[in-house]
Parts: structure tokens; sequence; C-alpha cells
């Protein structure tokens, strides 16, 4: 291309990138100071706030439940959304059109409306534990992903490839998994680490959706800042910022990030 | 059968959201319908006083000043971004992919530690000798905006960059060649083009931004209540259900309205489509 760029568009391009980044190198070095409070630059340097994160019980447990729900919901997620996205589309002339919009309606609904009403209807309601309501609502949340990834992966599926196995006398069921699943699998990885990091992430539907003694580590986060304001919580995030990198890297290695970019 | 099998297949997804979403958020609306008092009576009593009608107001402006900021120095930065080199361009969507992916909760904590009054910007302007003592900069409608335009603006970023690199080299090509100016090139060219996606962004960014809670929380405490905020405080700290049921409807309701006019609109702006 020969269109040249302003130098003040370039300018402001760079204090974008700089406002995008700063506050996140700030978390860093706000994490290794050797002071009670939050401060940077850091005053002097120590790993006693990474230790403290497993010495605070409730970081501990959160954690702990964190990952459980998040990897069991984007299993469930997986298990009633992969056979959705598959009737989508090898079965898009026999299913109605609001069908597809009716997946995607988790993330047009307002996350907080939802979590306000699965407490409502089912944790009160139904009286069903706090944990399982929990589990329904980040399956739910992230149920549209995994539908809309696996559909965009489906879409450029050759479906007759799957029609030839059939005609060969290869059972429908069997093929899909040694047929279908196998060239799809990029999508599936993608719609499983979208799920994931959406999940682990999620303020707003655990909010409500949370007990005495369950509780999800973003909303655990919220509470320990309100308490204290010690540089614990710039360890965690620390830690989730590693989580993010070591998923950006897998993406990366497997299927290139412009998929997350999507 | 084939019919058939496309129903079974869907069936545990549909299931799933009919019954975990849809009636129990039907469920929360049509509560408040039928609150003692008559059938609207939770929404006049919303209306009716000050404090709620300013929630509402402080909502749509927080929302909308986010909106038109991130679409701002989204819009630019995205354009630098989609002409740069493709080696750049990867180490730049890297750079937009990543806070994203981050979370809410650490993101928005990470503008605690900026704005607080011990915080690095009060810090930085005391050493400067700008300012004798710290500001309270926390827990203002400013403090929340700013964080929130940070939260988003790689969303925004990330969407017009993508509708950026679809207009074809050629247009702009042909446009120089013909004598505009880059800036009559943008203007004329490139803005109607990325008019459709700069909606799409704009929607993303008000919604997201409309129903937030963490950052309102965390930025704005109790002093700048939003709808987000304000139907936890209800139902959480008030026990009052039927009033957070009201705000939830006003929220559904809002975001519905917005999402449908807004990808209509987009439609009909779009100068691609026959």
């Amino acid at each position: 291309m020969n269109t040249r760029i302003h130098p003040a568009l370039i300018l402001l391009t760079v204090l974008v990138y700089f406002f995008l980044i700063g506050p996140l190198i700030i978390i860093f070095g706000a994490s290794v100071s050797d002071t009670s409070y939050l401060a940077f630059p850091p005053q002097g340097l120590t790993l006693h706030w990474f230790e403290n994160i497993w010495e605070i019980s409730a970081f501990r447990r959160t954690i702990v439940t964190s990952f459980q729900v998040a990897l069991l919901g984007t299993f469930i997620a997986l298990l009633i959304g992969i056979p959705a996205a598959y009737a989508l589309n090898r079965h898009r002339i026999h299913l109605p059109g609001w069908l597809s919009t009716l997946f995607i309606l988790p993330i047009l609904v307002p996350e907080i409306v939802i979590g306000f009403s699965l407490l409502r209807s089912i944790n009160v309601g139904l009286g069903i534990p706090v944990i399982y309501s929990l589990l329904i609502g980040h399956t739910l949340l992230v149920l549209p992903y995994v539908v809309r990834v696996i559909s965009a992966a489906l879409a450029s599926f050759d479906f007759s490839i799957e029609e030839a196995a059939i005609s060969l006398g290869s059972r429908p069921v069997k093929t899909f998994f040694t047929i279908v699943l196998p060239n799809v699998r990029s999508g599936v990885i993608a719609a499983f680490i979208l799920a994931f990091i959406t999940s682990i992430n999620d303020v707003s539907v655990s909010l409500f959706l949370t007990g005495p003694g369950i509780s999800t580590l973003p909303i655990q986060i919220l509470a320990h800042v309100e308490q204290f304001f010690d540089p614990t919580v710039a360890s965690v995030s620390v830690l989730l910022m590693a989580l993010t990198i070591i998923v950006m890297i897998i993406v990366e290695r497997t299927l290139g990030l412009t998929v997350v970019a999507k | 059968m084939k019919r058939l099998a496309g129903w079974m297949l869907s069936s545990p997804a549909t299931l799933a959201v009919s019954l975990f979403l849809i009636i129990p958020v039907a469920a929360t609306i049509s509560v408040t319908f039928t609150a003692p008092g008559g059938v609207f009576a939770p929404y006049v009593e919303f209306f009716s006083s000050g404090f709620q009608r300013t929630v509402l107001w402080r909502t749509f402006e927080v929302a909308a000043l986010t909106t038109i900021m991130a679409l701002f120095f989204g819009l630019l930065t995205a354009y630098v971004v989609s002409r740069c080199p493709p080696w750049m361009k990867s180490v730049l969507i890297v750079l937009a992919v990543f806070p994203l992916l981050t979370g809410v909760v650490v993101r928005s904590f990470a503008w605690l530690i900026i704005l607080g009054r011990n915080g690095v910007l009060n810090n930085t302007l005391e050493w400067l000798g700008v300012i004798e003592r710290p500001m309270a900069l926390l827990y203002s409608q400013t403090s929340v905006v700013i964080a929130m335009i940070y939260i988003f603006i790689p969303l925004m970023i990330l969407v017009l960059i993508g509708v950026l690199e679809n207009i074809p080299d050629d247009l702009l090509q042909a446009s120089s060649s013909l004598g505009a100016s880059p800036t009559a090139t943008f203007v004329q060219i490139i803005l109607p083009l990325a008019t459709p996606g700069l909606i799409v962004g704009a929607v993303l960014v008000f919604t997201a931004s409309f129903t937030s809670y963490a950052t309102p929380h965390l930025l704005g405490g109790t002093r700048q209540m939003m709808m987000g905020t304000f139907l936890h405080q209800r139902a959480m700290v008030s026990f009052d259900w039927v009033s957070a049921s009201t705000v939830a409807a006003i929220m559904v309701v809002v975001i519905v309205t917005t999402v449908l006019v807004m990808t209509r609109l987009a439609k009909r702006l779009n100068p691609m489509a026959s």
C-alpha cells in the first residue's frame, strides 16, 4: 500500500497501545512490591504476595472451584453444543432459522440478568444447590461460543466426505467420530479455550450464584479488594495473566491467533 | 427421518437454553407485572424516584461516552494497524487480544492502582510538582469511564481491524491515483464502507458497558451506581427482588432495542449491499 499514514496518527496509535499495556505492567510491578499496600513503582522486591495467595484459604478454595466449574461447564457445553452445531450445519434445511439465534441468546441477554434470574428460579425457586446453579450458569454462558466457533469450523467441512463414508457402509455415529470430528478438531480446541477463558473470568453470572463457602476467583478478588488493599490481588492478577499467556501460546501453536480475533 | 435427526441433535442445547435462560428470565420479567399495586406499579415506582432515574441516566451517559471514545480512538488505531506490514500487524493484534482475554476484574483492578489516593497518577503528578496533595480520583464518573474505555477498546480495535482489512486495496489505490488526499480517501471511501462495522462495534461496546458490574463496582463505588451495580444492590443488599426484577427488565428492554435498531440500521447503511 502506498497511502502514507500521518505521523500524528502513528503517535496516537502508540499512545493507545501504551494505554492498553501500561496498566498490566503496573499490576506486575505492584505484585512484587515489598509494601503492605499497593505501590508502583515497587519499593523493594518480594514474592511474599504470591505465597500469600496460597496461605489465604479463601483464594485456594475459589481457585479450585473456578477451575472445576470452568472445566466441567465447558465440557458440558461441548457435549450439548457440538451436536447442535452439527445439526445446524448438516440439517439446516429441516430446522427453523430461529434455532441458531436461540443459541446466541445467552450473549444477547445481559449476563447480570441471567445470574439474577437463575438465582431466583433454580437456586431459590427449585432449591438446586449453589454449586450446581453455578455450573448451570457457566455452561449457559459459554454455550454460544461453543456453538458459534464449531459451526464456523463445520461450515468449511465438506460433508460429501461424510456421505461417502456412510454410503460405503460406515455407521453414522462412527462416521461422525472418525471422519467429521477429527476434521473440525481445531474448531473444538478453539471453542474449548474460548469457553474456558470466558468462564474463568466471569463476574456477572457468578455474582449471584455464589454462596457461603462456594465462590469463584473473580468474585473472591472483588471481595478481597474491598477489605484489604494489599498486593495479594495484584499477584493473583499476575497469575491470571500468566494463564492467559499460556492459552495464547497454545492457540498460536495449534491454530494461529486470528481465531480468537474473529 | 432427517428432519427428526436435526431436532434430536439440537434438542439438548435447546432444552438447556429454554429451561435455564428463557424460562428464568421470563419469570423475572413477569414478576414486575404481577406485583401488588397494579400491572405497572414497579415501573411507576422506578421512574418516580429521582435517585433511580439518575442511576438509569448515568448508565446511559457512561455507556454512550465509553462507546463514542472507543469508536474514535478504536477506528484511528485500527486504521493504522490495518495499514501496517504483516509482522507488525500480528504483533499489534496479539497486544490487543491479550487484554481482552485477561478478564474484566483484573483490568478494572489495574485502575485502582493507577487512580488511587497513593496511586501511580497522583504520585507522578506530585513528583512532577503539578499538584501538592493527592487528588480524589476514584469513585467518580470520570474514573469509571476511563476504565470502561480501557476495558472495551480492544474489542473495538479487533472488530474494526477485521472490517478495514475487508476493504479492497484497489479502491484506495484508485482513490489516491485519481488525486484524492489521504484524508479525503479516509472520509469518502473508508468511512462509509466501515460504517456497518462501526455500528457492530458500537453495539458491542454499548451493551457491554451498559450492563457491566465489576468496573462501576470497583471504580465507582456506591456513589456512582449504574444499572448493573444497582440491580445487585437491590437483590443482595436490600433483598427487594421485585425492584431488582424491574431493573433487570429495563436492562433487557434497552439491550434488545439497541441491538434490533442498530443491526437494522447497519444493514440499511451497508454500501456494499445491492
